[in-house]
């Protein structure tokens, strides 16, 4: 479980986090939802640890992130899986050496067991016949794909994934998000997804909250939200036209 | 301001890049990698460069010394020394600057770009130290042979001038060359070299750790990285001048 105290966080041109408060679950996906701007890959950061907040505090089941020490936050973060944005896969590395990096680096594991382990999770994303191509050699998909078997490879608590669906197609798209909604169940881990993608929303959406101009606007299930009357939201959500047909269906 | 800012911060990223590093058997791949990469893949570079240079100032000091009082051996002794002294430390080191500089300063841009350092600080790695630090003991352990292969090819490139013209006979360039031979300078050359690698691949390394933006920033970083190395094997050049030779 997360738990988000008061999180602030500014910089030169204004207060981006004005104070967020909220709570995500384990064995839960929840989504940080919200238009460009509204300072949810800056509150992912900040509970990532790539960024200092001003104010407020992070808990990891408990543990406060701005009381530990480096090397307690080192430890922490071997806890943490992450897929970025544009997969941030290492371009030097294949994608067996890539899911194979944080083995090496921390686990206690002999060459042939970590073999095996990257083995095993590249399989549990269908990149059976992949394991020496090179990131520049695959799809975007199975780049983001490979991304999430190196996020999953040390077993971690919490996986954090950031856009994870920008620059596929829609049926790619799905798979992803299934993917990762599969894995959360099974590796019973706490998954923070920061997206606008609407698709993802309704089909993942365990916990979403919505962030509007650096605040807590809204927070809820997926069920809520298109129940929902606060203004701003709707404006959000209902901006896809797919989205307004399907309402209006259900309303009829 | 600027110039404390960056020193500031310069300083910082020294301090995580020199601890121990997490791995020590990735760390010696990664050094060795490097080696090869930045020391032994400069070696075809630093051939031709060499072999011109000590050719061409063969030429020039032979044609341009007219005054009968000197001894013809000169030529071979005033090609050795500049070689020794001057040529291949600095002016290597310079034109290393260009290559080896910009090719450290733009990988870890694009990797700063792309967010494969993000993706190691959230391991929980110690991303200046697993990249920058192989970066730094490869070339400047590798910096002393290719100093040395610089002063041979750059003699032998005067052997040539003497063998193929009329320029200078053979016997009497090699009779220069041997001439008031002093060993230390060729311990000079090698210290001075020991710091300018270390100041390639460590300011290289700030300009591209600390990118922001695209690919245009990375371009930026890169030239940022090869001029800040210039200046400042300039200025260290000086300086060790100064303290080694006076």
């Amino acid at each position: 479980m997360i738990q988000l105290n008061d999180v602030r966080k500014s910089f030169e041109q204004g207060e981006v986090l004005k104070g967020i408060n909220t709570v995500f679950n384990t064995g839960k996906t929840s989504l940080i939802i919200g238009q460009s701007g509204s300072g949810k890959t800056v509150l992912l950061k900040c509970i990532v640890g790539l960024l200092d907040p001003d104010g407020g505090d992070i808990l990891y089941d408990g543990r406060s992130l701005s009381g530990m020490n480096k090397s307690e936050r080192s430890i922490l973060r071997r806890e943490m899986g992450m897929l970025f944005q544009g997969a941030a896969l290492f371009d030097s590395m294949s994608l067996l050496e890539n899911v194979m990096f944080p083995l090496r680096m921390f686990s206690p594991m002999c060459e042939s067991d970590q073999i095996k382990r990257a083995k095993y999770c590249l399989d549990r994303v269908e990149l059976r016949n992949s394991y020496d191509l090179y990131p520049a050699e695959v799809s975007g998909g199975m780049q983001k794909r490979a991304a999430i078997a190196r996020a999953i490879s040390m077993n971690p608590k919490y996986l954090f994934c950031d856009e994870p669906n920008s620059g596929l197609d829609p049926l790619t798209s799905i798979r992803i998000d299934e993917l990762i909604t599969d894995i959360t169940k099974e590796f019973k881990m706490t998954t923070v997804i920061n997206t606008h993608d609407m698709n993802s929303v309704v089909t993942m959406g365990e916990k979403i909250l919505f962030i509007y101009q650096g605040d807590k606007a809204w927070e809820g299930d997926r069920e809520e939200l298109f129940r929902s009357d606060n203004e701003k939201l709707n404006e959000f959500v209902f901006a896809t036209k797919a989205l307004q047909k399907k309402t209006a269906t259900q309303t009829l | 301001m600027n110039l404390f800012y960056h020193v500031g911060r310069y300083s910082q990223l020294m301090y995580r890049t020199f601890s121990f590093p997490q791995r020590w058997n990735m760390f010696f791949k990664q050094t060795w990698k490097e080696i090869e990469k930045l020391g032994a893949d400069s070696l075809a570079i630093t051939l031709i460069i060499s072999l011109f240079i000590g050719g061409i100032m063969t030429m020039q000091t032979q044609m341009n010394t007219e005054n009968p009082l000197l001894p013809s051996y000169t030529t071979g002794l005033v090609t050795r020394d500049t070689l020794l002294l001057e040529f291949c430390s600095s002016i290597l080191c310079l034109i290393l600057a260009g290559k080896v500089g910009s090719n450290i300063a733009s990988e870890i841009g694009s990797m700063r770009i792309t967010e494969q350092i993000d993706a190691m600080d959230i391991m929980g790695i110690n991303s200046a130290n697993y990249i920058i630090l192989p970066k730094i003991v490869g070339f400047v352990l590798f910096v002393p042979f290719l100093v040395v292969y610089s002063m041979f090819c750059g003699l032998i490139g005067g052997y040539c001038i003497s063998l193929f013209t009329n320029l200078i006979t053979p016997s009497t360039y090699i009779y220069g060359i041997q001439y008031w031979f002093i060993p230390w300078y060729v311990y000079y050359s090698i210290i001075k070299a020991l710091v300018f690698a270390f100041v390639i691949s460590s300011v290289s390394s700030y300009y591209g750790y600390y990118v922001e933006g695209g690919a245009l920033d990375v371009g930026k970083a890169s030239t940022n990285a090869v001029v800040n190395s210039s200046v400042l094997i300039l200025l260290f050049n000086l300086l060790l001048t100064k303290l080694l030779l006076s």
